[in-house]
């Protein structure tokens, strides 16, 4: 008879089947919470950012047709900026507001609103993809951002672009950065208009980068200034954006 | 010995007692190397999505899917109840799903519970370092073990069932077998029945790569480089709930999987996934 074992064997699947809860439960022996282990897991970052440009080069996001929109929208994050000067702008309907190209440029610029929505637009619809896991589809219709930073004049040793916003997470302004990669391809453009409407408060008005192929939160919103540097070092914590220093998110939002 | 597979000329004598049971060779090396880092993996794999889909625990079909559209499927908690909805049947899971305890007495409003997460306490970025970092690992298996299993004759030789083992009576007799607890015995135990035929390839032809697929559908970036990806699986958010489900069956295959290396003899079934030899049950 075969009792004796698989009774044995009970107990040896028991403890089998509750390994992961006591994993989970005591965190991996304290690994989950460990920033050294969490540091080299998040090393695979830059596998991911080099094999996706390596499969998908300069090839575009999807875009989609109207009928393929969100029916509303969802927004997230801040949805009115606490500043004072922004708001007071957002009263005249922006009237006054002037975004700023600088850092590593060879000609520092500001450009109105106006001058802005003179300049040659794309208008793209394309998916929106939170880092929590929803989608939503939009169009977007703004000025591509190679054109501004074309004006601008990028010096040789520029390698990312940084996006300095008016709103802030208790008291720290927001700010993102991409590399020149991604600064340059032609879905990623600063965006006044969303739904064939000017572009509400709420989704980031004036202006918002949409950088398609990366994920909702380096979509910054409200943005003031571009500045163009050589090393994300002296930015905020140094990990190149507003949630990659707070929490901890990737830098590269590929995935 | 040339490995050429087990029961076929795989067969060793037991020197110590040449009349003892006969010991086969039933897996090879890349079998048992995969069977254990797929443990450890999956495990990761399953437990820090757990996490991920707790910061939205909400499902949809096709290319978008937010607060506002309709979910197919719920995780929530509402009038201090904690509750999971599929479609329009809403099951009470207080305790277990939606609110619960955690390790120090507090009750928490969240999907998945402590206990089947990485980290245990709620950090979507940790959890993604811990899925994206171990999904290359994982895959890369699958995409080996499929490999050997294509030229090392593996797959045709010993997991695709046969025409005479699909006929729908055999099928019967081995559900009706397996559902008396009456496992294969002697020279029939040579070689996988066709119900774990079936369930192995299954994992391996068809929940492993949906999983992986999915997971590079709900990539941003893979979208732009891969775009036959949303037309294979009907959109971004139809990939994850694809994936959602594909990870669903391959904890069921888990809980089956143990159960009968249970039922069939731990020791040999453990001892034949280290070691690779497996003695064969005396009929």
């Amino acid at each position: 008879m075969v009792f004796s074992p698989t009774r044995r064997g009970f107990l040896t699947a028991g403890l089998l089947g509750a390994a992961p809860l006591v994993l989970s439960g005591c965190d991996v022996f304290g690994l989950a919470q460990s920033q050294t282990v969490n540091d080299a897991l998040g090393s695979s970052e830059d596998l991911a950012r080099h094999v996706q440009r390596l499969l998908g080069g300069e090839a575009l996001a999807p875009e989609f047709e109207e009928a393929e929109m969100s029916p509303l929208f969802r927004t997230n994050g801040n949805i009115m900026p606490a500043d004072p000067a922004y708001q007071a702008l957002a009263q005249r309907n922006f009237a006054g507001f002037s975004l700023a190209v600088d850092g590593l440029v060879e000609r520092p610029m500001q450009f109105t609103l106006a001058e802005i929505m003179a300049m040659p637009s794309r208008t793209q619809i394309t998916r929106h993809d939170c880092v929590e896991g929803w989608s939503a589809i939009g169009k977007w219709t703004g000025v591509p951002l190679s054109r501004l930073l074309g004006q601008a004049g990028l010096k040789p040793n520029a390698r990312y672009v940084v996006f300095h916003c008016a709103d802030d997470f208790s008291g720290s302004k927001y700010y993102e950065s991409i590399d020149l990669d991604a600064a340059h391809h032609p879905q990623t453009i600063l965006a006044y208009g969303m739904n064939n409407a000017p572009l509400p408060i709420p989704h980031g008005a004036p202006l918002r980068l949409r950088v398609e192929r990366q994920l909702g939160y380096k979509q910054a919103k409200f943005v003031t200034r571009i500045e163009s540097v050589a090393s994300l070092d002296g930015l905020g914590g140094g990990r190149g954006g507003y949630w990659e220093d707070a929490i901890g998110y990737d830098w590269y939002a590929g995935i | 010995m040339t490995d050429t597979g087990f029961g076929v000329d795989g067969t060793v004598q037991d020197d110590v007692k040449p009349a003892g049971p006969a010991v086969v060779y039933r897996h090879r090396l890349a079998t048992r190397v995969w069977h254990w880092t797929n443990v450890v993996t999956l495990f990761i794999m399953l437990m820090s999505g757990l996490t991920i889909f707790n910061a939205h625990p909400r499902l949809y079909w096709g290319q978008y899917g937010a607060n506002h559209d309709h979910a197919w499927l719920q995780i929530g908690s509402a009038d201090n109840r904690g509750y999971l909805r599929v479609g329009e049947a809403t099951v009470d899971t207080t305790g277990v799903l939606g609110r619960w305890t955690n390790a120090s007495g507090n009750t928490v409003n969240r999907a998945f519970p402590y206990w089947a997460t990485i980290p245990s306490s709620y950090n979507l970025a940790v959890a993604r370092h811990w899925h994206l970092f171990f999904a290359w690992i994982f895959a890369a298996g699958i995409l080996l073990y499929a490999l050997w299993s294509l030229f090392s004759r593996h797959l045709t030789r010993d997991l695709l069932p046969t025409r005479k083992e699909i006929a729908p009576a055999h099928i019967i007799h081995d559900v009706a077998q397996h559902a008396r607890l009456r496992f294969p015995k002697g020279e029939a135990a040579r070689r996988y029945n066709v119900l774990q035929k079936l369930s192995y390839c299954g994992v391996l032809l068809v929940l492993l790569p949906a999983v992986v697929l999915t997971g590079l559908t709900m990539s941003p970036a893979m979208n732009a480089a891969w775009p036959f990806l949303l037309e294979i699986f009907g959109g971004r958010q139809s990939a994850r709930s694809i994936h959602f489900i594909a990870a669903t069956l391959l904890v069921l295959f888990i809980l089956v999987h143990v159960a009968m290396v249970v039922l069939a003899g731990p020791i040999n079934e453990i001892r034949s996934m280290i070691t690779g030899r497996y003695r064969l049950p005396k009929e």
